[in-house]
């Protein structure tokens, strides 16, 4: 099971790459938002893929009473999830007041911050 | 792990002991955080209130994080776990001296930041949430500092992320806009790698408890992608740090947040990264250190030449800035390069010079640049006239920037520079001596531009002109307050720098050797 | 998207929604549920209401700003914390209670305390961002 997975993991991140490098901020984000769900899906193979059991404890019982899947992973991609969620948000709502600000979505023509082609500093005065 | 329905020993899972209240501390920082940026978020239309709750707030901050080290370094590490948990199975707050020193001087750090927001930052800025902002990234960064665990540590470094991005576009400028989304984006990228590599790490090992990964790789590890994951950390950290082909992030975004924000990034999420290099590469993977080595020298080497070239050709006074805490960032990487007791003492001490005198400096550039109306050296002038106060605390923070006596930056630099000397790594050590020269070159060349020289450019010598801007003597007082503060503190260590050494030694010892830190995790007995 | 049919099954849609995340809350302890996954419903119930009415009637209706929610949830999270500090046992704590009310064994926890806590920072904050991407322009 794991080797199939991988696979479309590896597919995730050429994917998220290839959108990552564009000059598009839509794009971008798009790329992002892949590359969070490959790194997501990558620590849920990492922990190992054994039952299709939800490790959920009947009530009465102190453990388990059959083999049940790993739910180490489980919680450490919820915990992913949200934070890569709550961020793709930000960046969605940052995009669009940038959008508006400077009327483009391509980096290329960003250059507010990082003026172009100014004069070289003073050598002296 | 087919079990029976009976009850079962409890012992074996969670902590039953009782917990000593001192202990207790090591949670107080993320208590009072996030109460009270709570509070402020619930008050966020009163103004008033804003200001005093956020400043006592940060007061109490550095009360508990001085008790912690204050406890660290008479009692040794304390670990606790959350929930009760036993280790390694729960989340472990763990503060060794390292963290728990450079979670004090962050906090003090903080607290100058506050003080000083109270004039910067308008009412408008403190309305939208600049103290909840400020007080959920100091959650971060101290208990990025504090915790013991590798997963939490990615979780603080986002709760960090998500709290300086707010920060960052507070005001809404359209350069700011432009700036945070360079930032938002390289730093998503930059955890994403954090979080490959635990990833990985947890496949490789199935723990994610730093004091039991550590204890794991200390023995063979056989053919586990050590290298690999290695790698990917020193990829993340770095370019979280700023390090050398990964920084260009830095000086296009810290020049454009206000005045207050862009010194609090400058002074500490960037040492953030380092410490999390520090951990991982020293504490956690000693052998991979050892292959990697040579390659964090060069990028130590790459990062403080950047750092210097990038700061003598630029000509905007926060911009130029941003180059030379690139270059401090250099001089941290090749300590850890070093990787010996004296490579990690430099690093740590310097670390700490650089979180006081970056956010000194970048105050210092925000009056400069309120006073003289611009931010570009060809604009700005007459400074000296208008504020000597100014100007010789600015003389002052660039030599301690430069690591020239009686500053804290020498010492720091003395001991990197002997510990690439016992190494023989002379190309470093004297690379990292170039970069007092090449910062001298650069920060007194803004120094004569911006306060030396009468006017804007072409003013001709012996005359003055008016600055444009003018601060009320209220507005000077909270204004000059924190940076004579720090640079009071970064001239303290200058002058007596035995006890911060001996801080720092204890830092890189606990580093080296993490016997302590095993025991007060696991109890004694590891 | 405000069609006649969409405008009057809304409110209704609305108010079952937050009643489901809330039931989706308490059975989080035991079961698959919780605090995340309720305060997304909730936030999804009020971003329908915001598509049929527009964002001011969501305001309204949300009585407090969404910062503030958020903020409230924030303050029950850390206080889930506290009890266990008196206890002396390690923060976090899991700790239980079982009143008796009307004659019905209740089950009060910390968990619970934290799991509002959290249902109130998800609803606070993603019906924060949903409502200021649909006021295009403020």
């Amino acid at each position: 099971m794991e080797a199939p997975l991988a696979l479309l993991v590896g597919c995730f991140f050429a994917a998220s790459v290839y959108l990552l490098m564009s000059d598009s901020l839509i794009r971008i984000i798009l790329g992002v938002a892949v590359l969070s769900n490959a790194i997501n899906l990558l620590i849920f193979v990492a922990g190992r893929i054994v039952k299709e059991v939800p490790p959920i404890i009947p009530e009465g019982a102190q453990v388990p009473p059959i083999d049940t899947a790993n739910p180490l992973p489980q919680a450490l991609v919820l915990t992913a999830i949200v934070i890569s969620f709550s961020f793709f948000a930000f960046l969605l709502v940052l995009i669009f007041r940038t959008y508006q600000a400077l009327g483009t979505d391509r980096t290329d023509e960003m250059h507010v911050a990082e003026p172009k082609g100014g004069p070289v500093p003073p050598r002296g005065y | 792990m087919a079990g029976t329905a009976e009850a079962v020993d409890l012992a074996a899972a969670m902590i039953t002991a009782p917990v000593a209240a001192a202990d207790a501390l090591v949670i107080a920082p993320t208590l009072i955080t996030v109460l009270f940026g709570a509070v402020l978020l619930l008050f966020r239309k009163r103004a008033v209130l804003q200001f005093p709750i956020g400043i006592f707030a940060l007061a109490l901050l550095v009360v508990a994080c001085a008790g912690i080290l204050a406890r660290v370094l008479t009692a040794g590490p304390i670990a606790m776990a959350m929930g009760s948990w036993l280790p390694p199975f729960g989340i472990n707050f763990t503060a060794d001296v390292l963290g728990a020193s450079f979670a004090f001087f962050a906090s003090l750090v903080a607290l100058t930041v506050g003080v000083f927001a109270t004039r910067d930052i308008d009412g408008l800025g403190r309305r939208y949430g600049f103290f909840p902002f400020l007080l959920l990234m100091m959650t971060g960064i101290c208990n990025a500092f504090l915790t013991g665990d590798i997963f939490n540590l990615y979780v603080w470094f986002e709760v960090m992320l998500i709290a300086s991005f707010g920060l960052m576009v507070l005001g809404n400028g359209k350069a700011q806009l432009d700036g945070a989304v360079r930032y938002a984006l390289l730093n998503l990228l930059a955890a994403g790698f954090f979080l490959i590599a635990t990833g990985y790490l947890y496949g490789a090992l199935g723990t994610l408890n730093m004091a039991d990964i550590a204890l794991r790789l200390r023995e063979p590890t056989g053919d586990l992608p050590m290298k690999t994951i290695a790698m990917l950390y020193i990829l993340g950290f770095g370019m979280k740090a700023a390090a050398f082909p990964l920084a260009f992030w830095l000086p296009a975004s810290y020049h454009t947040p206000s005045p207050a924000a862009g010194a609090i990034f400058a002074g500490l999420l960037t040492k953030v990264g380092a410490y999390a290099l520090m951990r991982t590469m020293i504490m956690l993977m000693p052998a991979e250190h050892q292959v990697y080595a040579d390659m964090l020298s060069w990028l130590a080497i790459g990062t403080i030449l950047l750092g210097s070239f990038g700061a003598m050709a630029e000509s905007d006074l926060r911009r130029m800035l941003g180059y030379i805490v690139i270059s401090g960032i250099g001089i941290i990487f090749a300590g850890i390069a070093l990787g010996s007791q004296g490579g990690l003492s430099g690093a740590i001490l310097y670390a700490i010079h650089s979180m006081l005198v970056m956010t000194a400096l970048y105050f210092a550039a925000g009056i400069a640049a309120h006073l003289g109306g611009s931010q570009e050296l060809r604009h700005l002038g007459g400074l000296y006239g208008a504020s000597p106060l100014l100007a010789g605390l600015m003389l002052a923070l660039v030599f301690s920037a430069a690591a020239l006596p009686p500053f804290s930056g020498f010492w720091a630099k003395v001991v990197v520079v002997q510990a690439a000397l016992a190494d023989q790594r002379w190309l470093l050590a004297g690379v990292v001596l170039s970069a007092s020269a090449f910062t001298a070159l650069a920060a007194g060349r803004a120094f004569a531009h911006a306060f030396w020289r009468g006017g804007p450019l072409g003013t001709p010598d012996g005359a003055e002109k008016a600055v444009p801007g003018e601060l009320s003597p209220f507005d000077q007082r909270v204004l000059y307050g924190p940076i004579i503060a720090l640079a009071g503190l970064t001239l303290v260590i200058g002058l007596y720098p035995a006890p911060f050494l001996r801080l720092a030694e204890a830092g890189a010892a606990g580093l080296l050797d993490p016997t302590p830190y095993f025991n007060a995790v696991f109890g004694g007995a590891p | 998207m405000s069609t006649v049919i969409f405008r009057a099954i809304a409110p209704y849609l609305t108010a079952l929604m937050v009643l489901f995340s809330v039931f989706v809350l308490l059975r989080g302890h035991n079961n698959p549920g919780g605090g995340f996954i309720g305060g997304l419903i909730a936030a999804s119930a009020f971003a329908i209401y915001g598509i049929a009415y527009g964002v001011p009637p969501v305001r309204r209706a949300l009585r407090f700003h969404p910062m503030q929610i958020a903020g409230t949830g924030l303050l029950f999270t850390v206080l889930a914390g506290i009890p266990s500090l008196f206890a002396s046992v390690p923060f976090l704590t899991g700790m239980w209670a079982y009143p008796t009310v009307f004659g019905m064994e209740i089950a009060v926890s910390t968990p619970l305390v934290f799991d509002i806590g959290v249902y109130l920072v998800v609803l606070g904050t993603i019906s924060s961002i949903a409502l200021s991407l649909e006021e295009k322009e403020r």
